[in-house]
């Protein structure tokens, strides 16, 4: 076996690690939604997650490692498809044959990665200080009104749900096209581009959902 | 029809290359672009102007060979031609039409629309052909059983031409759709099974070597391809390329 360096290889690693970002997005959707519904289970649920020892030094060092390979591994990219075109064309007319997420998933992702920085100031740094720093006591029932109080401002609402929505366009060129990366183009594709579209757009709108309704009930 | 044309002109490889502009007039909506072409360089040539060189050969959408960048598209508005099948009927009359060479870096500008595709040759060389002993008593291809459904992938990706559109469209310069159809034709029928892994490997080396950016699915390759080579074949690469990276 010899998976050396070459540009598949680039390519499929890519695609891989966005797919197990894919799994993380759907698992903190999905727990981020019961606090609409339950205060108490999204307390429970976020308290299991903020001390298992599973969750914590197994699961978000991966999860780190993930994130970190994706960004990093999305400029390689760019630095290296960059310098395959030394003179730009005076006309290019890339709408008229790729649409604008595919050809833009650098800055897309750039947004994201911005976010990614607000979103850590905002809960992880402030966790890890209460849990690591500070060792406050175990309080199972902080989480929700942590949550809250995230959303009153409006200009944080508001810079997340923009944020979500480049996260959306990210998503829509990217959750499809991994598998075709990974060489899975086949009769079952357009369903699954359907299912990958749809999903690019309903767990980004429910992100939103989420960050508009906590801001009004504060 | 008049129309202004806006053509790079460069001398050589290793000299700077600038957009001239020439009005033509009189030009057929029934004449290809190459013939419009044709009319320029009899008027530049009047004028004692250097003609513009462009790459040309079959005129008839076979040899690959037509290579210009169109108003930002690769062989021009059209779909599924190459240059020399496009019509002039496809712009209006006081158009501005921008004429480029492809442009990648492993396709440098030899003299002004042509470019050194050679890198393309480089990858076929790399393992694009089936080993055949051709002693006298080679066995008669269609003496193999062969599934009508792999037979006919086999040939449409067989019909690639080379002309490195999927390259000039790219926002990358990837490669990736012509090497694509080069492994697949091969792979898909038994001739080509035997030397599949030493095959895919070495292509997709050379093709890294040669400069050409990675593939992000885009799709647009497939979009200006002539010969509509589907993006399937990119993806049977990929699962070619990562099973024979496991197996060396």
């Amino acid at each position: 076996m010899s998976l050396k360096t070459s540009s598949i290889i680039r390519k499929v690693s890519m695609a891989l690690s966005g797919l197990f970002l894919v799994v993380f997005l759907t698992q903190h959707f999905t727990i981020n939604l019961t606090s609409v519904f339950s205060e108490n289970i999204f307390n429970k649920i976020s308290h299991f997650m903020g001390n298992n020892f599973l969750v914590q030094f197994i699961l978000q060092p991966i999860l780190i490692f993930g994130v970190v390979f994706h960004f990093i591994m999305g400029f390689i990219l760019e630095y290296i498809n960059r310098k395959s075109r030394d003179t730009s064309y005076v006309t290019f007319k890339g709408s008229s044959n790729s649409n604008w997420m595919s050809r833009n998933m650098i800055y897309s992702g750039i947004v994201i990665l911005s976010f990614l920085g607000l979103h850590f100031y905002d809960f992880w740094i402030p966790e890890i200080n209460y849990k690591y720093v500070e060792v406050l006591p175990l309080d199972q029932d902080r989480y929700y009104q942590e949550l809250v109080h995230k959303f009153e401002s409006p200009i944080r609402t508001t810079i997340y749900s923009v944020s979500f929505v480049f996260l959306a366009l990210h998503l829509y060129h990217g959750f499809s096209s991994s598998f075709q990366s990974v060489g899975f183009n086949n009769k079952y594709s357009s369903a699954l581009r359907l299912f990958a579209n749809g999903f690019s757009i309903i767990i980004p709108l429910g992100f939103i959902f989420i960050a508009i309704f906590h801001h009004l009930k504060a | 029809m008049n129309l202004i044309l806006k053509v790079w002109r460069q001398s050589s490889r290793d000299e700077k290359g600038k957009i001239e502009t020439y009005p033509i007039s009189d030009i057929s909506p029934d004449m290809s672009f190459l013939e419009m072409m044709d009319v320029l360089n009899e008027n530049l040539i009047s004028k004692g102007i250097d003609p513009v060189s462009f790459d040309h050969d079959c005129r008839e959408g076979i040899c690959g060979m037509c290579s210009m960048f169109i108003n930002g598209e690769a062989h021009g508005p059209d779909r599924l031609v190459t240059t020399c099948q496009l019509h002039m009927r496809k712009f209006k009359d006081g158009d501005t039409i921008v004429i480029e060479p492809f442009r990648a870096r492993a396709f440098p500008v030899i003299k002004d629309l042509i470019v050194d595709r050679s890198s393309f040759d480089r990858i076929q060389q790399a393992g694009g052909f089936v080993s055949v002993n051709t002693s006298g008593n080679t066995q008669d291809a269609n003496a193999i059983p062969i599934d009508k459904h792999d037979a006919d992938k086999a040939f449409d990706a067989a019909t690639c031409i080379g002309c490195g559109a999927c390259v000039a469209s790219c926002k990358n310069a990837s490669a990736m759709l012509f090497v694509s159809a080069k492994v697949s034709q091969y792979s898909l029928l038994p001739q080509g099974k035997v030397e599949a892994t030493d095959r895919v490997l070495n292509m997709v080396n050379q093709m890294d070597e040669e400069g050409f950016g990675n593939c992000t699915n885009t799709g647009a390759c497939e979009i200006e391809c002539p010969k509509g080579i589907s993006l399937e074949n990119i993806a049977r690469l990929n699962r070619e390329y990562l099973a024979a990276s496991i197996k060396d």
